[in-house]
């Protein structure tokens, strides 16, 4: 099976053309020990019927009783819905099959929406500019961390241990190839502590509100902190949280990065997310990624094209101080249609559902016996003590039809004192399925 | 010759009309917005956290009407060039039709509505295709294990280098240098540079291939690895790779293979066997997700069997009937902040299950018979950089037209876009002088080959006859050329009510 148009006859007359009698000598240059002889270990091609029904049978293992599990896990994952109008406008094929805004003269419609994008982050994070999009909330964290370290001419970063624990993790990956020293920060009382640390040669902070647990934290004190000693302040943030919370911007946060899943994207089991970034305007020239600007075209039209070029790994080559070249253009659009679909007040209408339902939620396991982590403030995310271990609640409760949260263990989060389940709540879930959820860990977990 | 994927078919489609920006049609009172009732009562923030937390600037979106919204990204959409409208020749890019069942398996709820924290033994079925996809591409390019990670080929080429790293690392060596040939992807000597190595750009002979004397004189144990594209980005095949592989080898050295052109010898020639060490691929390339305007990719990097305990972690293994996470013994650590962009690894299994080995294998074919016809077809008007028979993309220079008319590669990328095909890659690899850079891909019909050919020609003809139409190209698209210079000098990346356009 293939897509390829071409008949028997076409075929025939361009080998006829090219003076070759088999499609074999379209390799025959190549030497004969390199070329690949026999099939490949593959299964022959199937209909279009068949690869669907395939692949359904396979996606079916992961329902549980024919259903989805409902979701109270978080993460920087939420299950939030996702408009109508959103699904149909981002699959329009003008958007998912074109490529790169190379060519500004047929790739307004792209180039505009992307423009839009960066604007409505900009607006949500009181940044003065976003780039394009990046890959994920890591890799956002990850061109955070060079950009601070390259402008302050400093090595070492700190991280919150409040960070989701992939992200961190993902960050000293790519610390392998900068050489930056990465240092961790215990949590204390389920929040950022900088009163103790030794802050010498650092280049950022890095520090998520609502952190890992789903506890705020104090950015403005901080990015004071940060300023006081000449280091940037990265601000991990929510989307959808943000419409709520004091903004990365006000909070004197120098670089905001968030996952932008929230923003009309399934849950897709982790993937293709959204990496968001936005800068102060002094950084605007070390930004990763793909920028769009506004422009003129001959005519005096107004027009859109990718803009500061020379940052472009492409260009730049080895002086480079990131290869992100693909970003997420696609899903950036997605949440541009999202965000403007919610709007000013349907995002904010979004947070406040979701945070009075968690707050709910906790009053009710309280009551039923169940200690908060921390008795610190929280908004859609928070954390519950476990007295078991609770990778198995989570499996146990999975039984039941539920995903009830995500497992946090003190190892994995530093300065954590016990064994944790972080859970959380959006403007899908209802008060049954919550009092569901009480009942379930009640008899399980207690 | 008429044409289904060019000509008149494609730009007359495109909305000619200036589109406001979503803010001007922002109208105060205006939603799109319904909210379920959770029978939870809402309440009031500052009920539940303290006002410090809160936001105090007033946040301003937008506000505007779900028909509204709706026309706006619909008028949009129709400023754009697709594959879906028409012909992409962009060498390097592989913009091969996206088939449509493969959209239909991306929005399948068994898939799509996983929380990526669910515990590995409620989501088999992710489990399960991530271990089958990675099997299929370790026979595709014949290595011994993989990751799906990387969300884009740059990430997948910096998790390589990383991972080349950590061997030389285990092994008590520290090598400071990657060789890069001089026809190299611009991602590759970015990737380097971040992975702590330094680049070393190596020269290209008289047939547009690697330059062994110059290998050989560079070749030395401070060499980490040689990153090498194989069809190179010329479209020739490197036909000296095994000599290349065993001087690196003998060194101590490994080889990375840039799978950005792997779509030339699917089922032909395997990376595997050419003796490479690291591959990255490009699902959406050669295994045709669509590419989303700029994105989501997917970069998974395949390794042979001795970079296998360095793998990012978790991996995907077998137990009985049961798939299961693994920890690679010595992880370089997590790429990404789950497992990939994991509907794009599914549509890149159904691409791969739907097309089977003969499939695959007659993909490459097909691309190769594309872009050899056309160069040969061309090269009275436009010749080729090198004189080596072209794999899947052919690498033309327009430098004796320049010379003659004035006319660039650029005015006639910009002619290409009145004549309602996208351009081709212009001014790359960057030894080329002039270079028009053509990946017809095996989904372009001869037809519509014809129909680029013919519009070269013409192109050809019009830069000796009248020069200026071509300068002043396009006219036919949404916008004319746009002022690249006044966007940087005047940098404007977000909308502002009161600064006139």
């Amino acid at each position: 099976m293939n897509f390829s148009p071409h008949t028997t006859e076409d075929v025939r007359s361009m080998l006829n053309f090219l003076g070759l009698d088999d499609l074999s000598d379209l390799y025959g240059h190549i030497p004969k020990e390199l070329l690949f002889h026999g099939k490949l270990n593959l299964p022959d091609g199937l209909s279009e019927f068949d690869a669907k029904t395939h692949i359904l049978e396979i996606s079916g293992k992961n329902l549980q009783h024919g259903n989805t599990l409902v979701c109270f896990a978080g993460g920087g994952s939420y299950d939030h819905d996702i408009s109508a109008a959103t699904n149909s406008l981002a699959s329009r094929s003008e958007f998912v099959t074109a490529y790169t805004p190379y060519q500004p003269e047929v790739a307004q419609g792209v180039l505009q929406a992307l423009f839009e994008f960066q604007t409505l982050v900009t607006r949500l994070t009181a940044l003065d500019v976003s780039n394009a999009s990046l890959y994920d909330g890591a890799s956002s964290l990850v061109e955070a961390v060079n950009l601070a370290t390259s402008h302050a001419k400093k090595e070492r970063v700190l991280l919150s241990a409040g960070i989701h624990p992939n992200w961190r993790q993902v960050v000293e990956t790519f610390a392998i190839g900068t050489g930056h020293q990465v240092e961790t920060l215990p949590l204390r009382n389920g929040i950022t502590d900088l009163s103790d640390v030794d802050m010498t040669n650092v280049a950022a902070i890095a520090v998520a509100s609502p952190n890992a647990l789903g506890f705020l934290e104090r950015i403005d004190n901080l990015a004071n902190t940060a300023k006081e000693n000449k280091a940037l302040l990265i601000q991990v943030f929510d989307p959808i949280a943000a419409s709520v919370l004091k903004s990365p911007g006000a909070s004197g946060a120098d670089i905001a990065v968030g996952e932008g899943q929230s923003l009309g994207m399934p849950l897709s089991y982790g993937g293709p997310y959204l990496g968001l970034f936005a800068v102060k305007s002094e950084y605007v020239r070390l930004i990763p990624g793909r920028l769009v600007g506004e422009t003129v075209d001959k005519l005096g039209r107004k027009a859109y094209v990718t803009t500061l070029r020379s940052r472009e790994q492409d260009i730049r080559r080895e002086k480079a101080s990131s290869n992100v070249c693909t970003n997420q253009t696609l899903i950036a659009i997605r949440a541009a249609i999202q965000m403007s679909w919610l709007g000013t007040n349907g995002i904010k209408e979004v947070a406040k559902i979701s945070a009075s339902s968690a707050h709910y939620l906790a009053n009710q396991l309280v009551q039923a016996g169940f200690a908060l982590a921390y008795d610190s403030p929280f908004l859609y995310e928070f954390s519950i003590k476990i007295k078991i271990d609770p990778e198995e609640v989570v499996e146990a409760v999975c039984y039941e039809g539920m995903l009830p949260g995500i497992a946090r263990y003190p190892h994995e989060i530093p300065g954590i004192s016990s064994n944790l389940l972080t859970i959380a709540t959006t403007e899908k879930r209802t008060k049954d399925e919550m009092d569901r959820l009480v009942s379930i860990l009640k008899k399980i977990a207690l | 010759m008429s044409s289904p994927g060019g000509k008149s078919s494609s730009i007359p489609l495109m909305g000619n009309e200036e589109e406001p920006t979503i803010f001007e049609l922002s109208c105060t009172g205006r939603k799109s917005y319904t909210m379920r009732s959770t029978g939870v009562p809402v309440n009031e923030l500052k009920d539940l956290v303290d006002g410090m937390f809160l936001r105090d600037d007033e946040l301003d979106l937008v506000e505007v009407s779900e028909r509204d919204l709706v026309a706006h990204f619909t008028r949009l959409s129709h400023r754009q060039f697709s594959v879906d409208l028409g012909f992409y020749p962009l060498g390097s890019c592989t913009m091969k039709y996206n088939p449509k069942f493969c959209d239909e398996v991306a929005s399948y709820e068994s898939l799509v509505l996983i929380h990526p924290a669910t515990p590995s033994k409620f989501c088999q079925g992710w489990l399960d295709l991530c271990f089958k996809l990675t099997g299929a591409l370790k026979e595709i390019t014949g290595m011994a294990g993989g990751t799906l990670q990387p969300a884009a080929g740059a990430q997948g080429e910096l998790t390589g280098l990383l991972l080349i790293k950590a061997y030389h690392e285990s092994r008590g060596e520290s090598r400071k240098k990657v060789i890069i040939p001089n026809t190299a992807h611009g991602t590759n000597p970015a990737s380097v540079t971040l992975s702590g190595y330094e680049p070393v750009t190596i020269g290209t002979n008289k047939d547009g291939l690697v330059n062994i004397d110059e290998l050989k004189a560079i070749l030395d144990d401070d060499v980490a690895a040689i990153m090498l594209t194989n069809p190179n980005t010329l479209g020739l095949f490197e036909t000296e790779i095994a000599e290349i592989a065993s001087l690196v080898h003998n060194i101590g050295g490994l080889l990375y293979y840039d799978g950005a052109n792997l779509n030339a010898i699917l089922g032909a020639v395997r990376p595997g066997d050419m003796g490479f060490d690291v591959v990255h691929l490009n699902l959406h390339k050669t295994f045709a997700t669509p590419h989303g305007g700029g994105g989501p990719g997917a970069g998974p990097v395949l390794v042979s069997k001795r970079l296998l305990d360095f793998l990012p972690s978790p991996i995907v293994t077998q137990e009985g009937d049961r798939f299961i996470f693994t920890y690679p013994k010595h992880s370089i650590g997590r790429i990404h902040s789950w497992f990939g962009n994991a509907v794009v690894l599914a549509r890149a299994y159904a691409y791969i299950v739907f097309h089977g080995n003969d499939g695959l294998k007659t993909v490459g074919e097909l691309a190769v018979l594309n872009a050899r016809y056309l160069k040969e077809r061309l090269k009275e008007y436009f010749p080729p950089a090198y004189d080596s028979p072209p794999m899947h993309e052919a690498v033309l220079t327009a430098e004796s037209v320049t010379k003659e008319t004035g006319i660039k590669a650029l005015d006639i990328a910009k002619g290409l876009l009145d004549r309602g095909f996208h351009a081709p890659t212009i001014y790359f690899p960057l030894l080329v002088h002039e270079a028009l850079m053509i990946e017809p891909t095996e989904t372009e019909s001869l037809e519509t080959v014809d129909s680029l050919i013919d519009s070269l020609e013409e192109i050809y003809r019009c830069a000796y006859e009248d020069p200026e139409l071509l300068k002043t190209a396009p006219m036919n698209t949404p916008v004319s050329r746009v002022d690249e210079a006044r966007a940087a000098r005047q940098l404007k990346p977000v909308y502002k009510r009161d600064t006139p356009a």
